[in-house]
């Protein structure tokens, strides 16, 4: 059972490590002197080539236009040209704050470099859909953790991370669930609730899907995988008392997510919870054994605890990956 | 069935102090965190949490001899999902300012254990009117649960009283901080532990 729930308790990271891999090899450029492009920051767009291009050249920001790609007219002016210590690494600064989720085009006509021209371009600088997705995820996971920054799902938070194996069972349990939850959900609302005009039921059907879910897995489970509903079972029927499970299909609803988006996010919601439990089982069960005041021995000190984790992650808050 | 003995002026009282629950059931946490920056957010949450209380404890009285024991806890489900939607539709359209600061707790009531617990424990044993009695209780006991600890965060945080200023100064912003919710919360749960052990100690001496 150990290695069972080490094997889940781990297979975040392979998603992550997969989804860098298909992010590594989303990019298209036309021209092979240019090795890729990038927003650096809300004012600023990096460009690395793949030699060093003239720098008489390079420092003319006339020689960079720049403009949204759908909007191709409106040329975005280029204040200054930052090239970086290795003359292959060159920034193209703004004054004002680019809109980082559009998809802009740097134009460049004949790059010279060591005397030969490398030809013109038409570099496409984007997030690219992978990194929102994974964005959402993360968001979800760290920056919007359910339980330290949006105060969701205690009850069951303080009342299952006494101990570490506990929080795990819990934790996984929970990803499944609130994964196949939210789907379905996203799915009815999406199809069925939107189009009929059936808004204000949300609530009903939601809890009702939860509660349908839960049951569907309770009882398949226990067919085809006794040894795993051993493990797991007990927190089967915890999960429908957390408020993270009906707040996530709200929030999918409200946000108009599309079927990637919502898989991330249930996602992303299931593994901060499960982090979250683990991070406070460790510490809880160092406090067993720690001299704490009678008055506060049991949940008040859990509480405290939780503060100084949320305090912790109020430091992921204004974050950006992609 | 063993109903209870109780009286009706018991049954409030009751919900209040010896079975409040946020701080002595330590149900329903997460309004009692999230919520409490201000007395008037505790104020809105609690009318929501006492009406859902009060109405999904008389339904379930009502109609509790028709409910076959395994679905019970759906049909708990189902009748408190009817009463949040109401209460949700009715805060939205009255209260539309107040309502986009506490919209998604409102509609999470459906899943806050308390609700849940009281039709399981009470409701389901008792009479209507009994139930609406304990409903009321409950309710109320949540929502000074949720006022106390919006007066403490409020007063400190931000220097104010429903929005009204009294200090004229900030004694420490960092109540006002969303983390601090829950060092609130865990000192007042000490504090009413440590009024239990003295109470208990005097009551030894005493005898």
């Amino acid at each position: 059972m150990n290695a069972l729930i080490k094997r889940s308790a781990f297979r975040p990271v392979w998603l992550i490590l997969a989804l860098l891999v298909l992010l590594a090899g989303c990019e298209k450029i036309d021209n092979p002197f240019i090795k890729k492009g990038g927003f650096k920051d809300t004012r600023s767009i990096m460009i690395e080539f793949a030699g060093a291009p003239d720098a008489s050249w390079v420092s003319d920001p006339a020689n960079f236009k720049v403009f949204e790609k759908n909007n191709p007219d409106v040329l975005l002016p280029v204040k200054q040209v930052d090239v970086g210590p290795d003359k292959k690494t060159v920034f193209l600064k703004f004054g004002e704050d680019l809109d980082l989720k559009l998809a802009h085009t740097v134009s460049m006509a004949s790059i010279p470099s060591e005397g030969k021209d490398m030809g013109a371009s038409f570099l496409d600088v984007k997030k690219s859909y992978f990194g929102y997705l994974f964005s959402i995820l993360i968001g979800a996971m760290l920056i919007n953790n359910y339980v330290f920054t949006k105060y969701l799902g205690l009850c069951v938070f303080i009342g299952t991370s006494r101990k570490k194996s506990t929080a795990v069972g819990m934790g996984v349990t929970f990803t499944i669930v609130i994964v196949i939850s939210a789907m379905i959900s996203w799915f009815l609302y999406q199809f069925v609730l939107k189009p009929y005009r059936l808004d204000f039921l949300q609530v009903v059907t939601f809890i009702g899907l939860v509660s349908l879910t839960v049951q569907a897995v309770d009882t398949i489970l226990r067919k085809v995988n006794p040894a795993l509903f051993k493990a797991f079972g007990v927190y089967l029927v915890l999960v429908i008392a957390n408020c993270v499970i009906i707040a996530v299909p709200l929030t999918l609803a409200s946000a108009e997510y599309n079927a990637f988006e919502s898989f991330m996010l249930a996602l992303g919601a299931g593994g901060g919870f499960l982090l979250a439990l683990f991070l406070m089982a460790s510490s809880r069960e160092r406090l067993e054994l720690a001299n704490v005041p009678p008055t506060y021995r049991g949940l008040p000190i859990a509480f405290v605890a939780t503060g100084l984790f949320a305090l912790a992650f109020m430091g992921f808050s204004g974050m950006a990956i992609f | 069935m063993a109903a209870t003995k109780k009286t009706n002026s018991q049954l409030v009282l009751d919900g209040i102090f010896l079975e409040n629950p946020i701080f002595r059931l330590a149900l329903s946490m997460c309004p009692a965190v999230g919520l409490t920056t201000s007395i008037k957010n505790g104020l809105l949450l609690g009318t929501a949490v006492l009406f859902v209380q009060v109405f999904s404890s008389c339904t379930i009285a009502a109609i509790k001899n028709f409910i076959h024991p395994r679905i019970r806890i759906p049909t708990y489900t189902l009748t408190i999902a009817t009463w949040v939607t109401v209460i949700d539709l009715v805060l939205a359209a009255y209260v539309p300012d107040a309502y986009k600061q506490v919209g998604l707790f409102v509609k999470l009531i459906v899943a806050f254990a308390i609700i849940t617990m009281r039709l399981e424990m009470f409701a389901c044993k008792n009479t209507v009117s009994a139930s609406f009695w304990d409903g009321i209780g409950m309710g109320v006991g949540f929502m000074f649960g949720m006022v106390t600890i919006g007066f403490v965060r409020e007063l400190l945080g931000s220097g104010m009283l429903l929005g009204y200023d009294v200090l004229g100064f900030k004694p420490l912003l960092f109540f006002v901080l969303p983390a601090a919710g829950f060092f609130c919360v865990g000192i007042m749960m000490a504090m009413f532990n440590y009024v239990e052990v003295v109470y208990n100690r005097r009551k030894e001496s005493n005898s």
